[in-house]
């Protein structure tokens, strides 16, 4: 036990001791995922969304003096255009280049063709609305004028409406407002976990095992009296702390940055989670990282210098990744059986947590699992150690 | 005399790639590097193997340090075998060579810290060890240095010192004095006759003559991985010189030097 603890301690100020390394692989990740994710976010908002007290500018042609009271909740700006068809370029260009938000055209005598209309003519009068689908703002105007028509077109044939007005049971929509966010959450997280874990594991493990066997200071270790069982678990070990703390940082950044990057249409502040939640889900990650970090351990110790190390990682890489956008999609695969493949009951797991339908069984499966698996995994790595082949093969 | 060391039928083979049978024109897919090297050696004394490059003292070193393990025969250390017993077999020596490397980024200081917590070395004892250690190396003066930053007879002088934090009773060397600049070698030649003096045993492996005639009781003399002499220097050599007589049994051994 004294010389596991030595290792964790020498890992620990080999990691602690060099500030670039604490900064690249702890601080960085976290502030680059807040900078990139609220920035981008805000991006997107920017361009998806126009001002609340933006008013619409819009050309209107031919339109009847009646449409104006339907059009009245709209803020907008109307100039009458008359049809020139000399000045047409400068107009469709003005909206082209974001000037003007929408040309609304309506036919001759529209209002009397659309009441004598029958549908069996096949000939309905037809309002054009030209628009720029890459402005937001002229986006938002057609979208807007586009619903009003059709819900006034819809309002003349109406024989009988669909959840119109208030239901007599209540909301129709029996989701709640948690729950969709939890399912939000449910596809989004495990993924984003798993990955900052991964990212935190790969940053560290290959230094410390195949760094140490590129340099020949694994040897060293190697011919003291230390356990090769002992090497093992405290490379694990202190890897695992470093690449949790790696994997906090980044989710910290997710989670400061989730509500600028999802906008106004997420609280993300109503998803409250019980401690039991929070204590079982920090079980799960643990495990999960004990896992991880023993297979890219295994990985390391099977490679001759952290480059091949890195390079050898990418297909584990890809599983996790697979393994992790299965809840994002909506896929269930293996069912209860999936509980029993490491890391992709842990994926499952977090999915639940997250969702609000944890299945407590089936947590702790995972955890047992993963920690069952992490105890091959260092038997394996142990043997590693242990073999000449491994540790000095040309 | 005690016997520390009992060698007995140590072979080692190892297996070339494609590339090492090209680099060493040969079709044979296996080399042998220790073909059954037998030789005991005494409590208390200073034994060499002297051989030319390639002739296998370090495989033989290294598979007495358990680094690697004999595909047959074994070694018995104080009692303990290498290839049954190895973590007793560790705990009991020091072990010296080129192949081991020191992390660059610690300082001698936590280097030493960190080796004598591995080998469960009581902190007392071992800062006091430290002390007279750092000091008689000239190595406290750069304490807090990084290793990497340290010339390479430093690095020498700081690894020998980490090899001994246990205090070991054996001290296997492999080339302890290679690539050093005399003023270090002769540093590590006279701890070698100061070890030897306070009855350490020793094991050294080198292809200097002087070193061998300067410190050791009873050397082995290693061709292509067969021991083919072994015994003191008077036995081996008579009335020649170490030099001379090492080129006459490689002659008959394997031929002309120049051929």
């Amino acid at each position: 036990m004294n010389n596991i603890i030595t290792i964790i301690k020498k890992e620990l100020a080999r990691f602690f001791g060099d500030r670039r390394l604490v900064f690249t692989t702890i601080i960085m990740p976290g502030l680059l995922i807040y900078l990139m994710y609220s920035l981008m976010g805000e991006g997107m908002m920017k361009q998806m969304t126009t001002p609340k007290d933006y008013v619409s500018k819009i050309y209107a042609y031919n339109m009847p003096a009646e449409m104006k009271d339907l059009f009245a909740p709209v803020k907008a700006e109307w100039t009458t255009w008359d049809g020139n068809a000399s000045d047409k370029d400068r107009v469709l260009k003005e909206i082209a280049d974001g000037e003007m938000d929408l040309l609304v055209c309506f036919p001759d005598n529209f209002l009397e063709t659309v009441q004598t209309y029958q549908n069996s003519d096949g000939s309905a009068p037809q309002v054009e609305l030209y628009y720029s689908s890459e402005k937001s703002n002229s986006l938002t105007a057609y979208n807007q004028i586009n619903a009003m028509l059709d819900a006034w077109e819809e309002q003349m044939t109406n024989k009988f409406d669909v959840n119109r007005a208030e239901g007599r049971f209540g909301d129709y929509d029996q989701a709640s407002e948690t729950g969709m966010i939890g399912k939000l959450l449910s596809g989004l997280l495990p993924m984003l976990i798993m990955t900052f874990i991964f990212s935190g594991c790969s940053g560290v493990a290959p230094e410390s095992i195949a760094g140490e066997k590129e340099r020949g200071t694994i040897a060293t270790l190697l011919v003291t009296p230390v356990k090769r069982s002992a090497l093992a678990l405290g490379k694990v070990i202190s890897l695992s702390i470093i690449a949790l703390m790696a994997g906090v940082s980044s989710f910290i950044g997710t989670i400061l940055s989730l509500p600028k990057m999802m906008g106004d249409e997420v609280d993300i502040n109503i998803v409250s989670y019980d401690m039991s939640d929070y204590l079982l889900l920090f079980a799960v990650i643990i495990s999960t990282v004990f896992v991880i970090v023993s297979i890219i351990s295994i990985i390391s110790a099977n490679s001759k210098s952290v480059k091949e190390a890195t390079t050898m990682m990418a297909p584990f890489m890809i599983a996790i990744m697979l393994v992790s956008i299965l809840p994002m999609l909506g896929v269930d695969v293996g069912g209860k059986a999936a509980y029993a493949i490491p890391l992709f009951n842990s994926v499952k797991t977090m999915s639940g947590i997250f969702g609000f339908s944890t299945n407590l069984p089936m947590a702790i499966m995972t955890i047992g699992v993963n920690v069952v698996a992490t105890c091959v995994l260092v038997v394996v790595l142990t043997k590693m150690f242990d073999s000449e082949n491994v540790m000095f093969g040309k | 005399m005690e016997e520390l060391l009992q060698v007995k039928e140590l072979r080692k083979t190892f297996q070339l790639t494609a590339k090492q049978q090209k680099l060493e024109n040969t079709k044979e897919k296996v080399k042998v590097a220790v073909d059954g090297l037998s030789f005991t050696a005494y409590k208390g004394e200073v034994f060499g193997l002297l051989g030319p490059n390639g002739a296998g003292k370090t495989t033989t070193l290294r598979m007495l340090a358990t680094l690697i393990k004999p595909d047959s025969g074994d070694a018995i250390l104080d009692g303990a075998s290498i290839v049954s017993q190895p973590e007793i077999v560790r705990s009991k020596i020091g072990f010296l060579t080129s192949e081991l490397k020191l992390e660059d980024f610690f300082t001698p200081n936590y280097q030493y810290d960190f080796f004598s917590g591995l080998y469960g070395v009581d902190p007392q004892i071992a800062a006091a060890r430290k002390k007279e250690l750092f000091e008689r190396f000239g190595i406290d003066k750069f304490a807090e240095v990084k290793y990497g930053n340290l010339s390479t007879g430093m690095k020498q002088k700081v690894s020998l010192v980490v090899s001994l934090v246990h205090d070991p009773d054996v001290v296997i060397f492999d080339e302890p004095t290679n690539g050093l600049d005399v003023l270090t070698a002769k540093v590590v030649t006279d701890f070698l006759l100061d070890l030897k003096s306070r009855g350490k045993s020793i094991i050294v492996s080198t292809h200097i003559f002087s070193l061998i005639e300067k410190v050791c009781d009873r050397v082995g003399i290693v061709i292509a991985g067969k021991m083919v002499e072994c015994g003191t220097l008077g036995e081996i050599c008579g009335e020649k010189t170490l030099e001379d007589r090492f080129f006459e049994i490689y002659e008959e051994k394997v031929g002309r030097i120049d051929e």
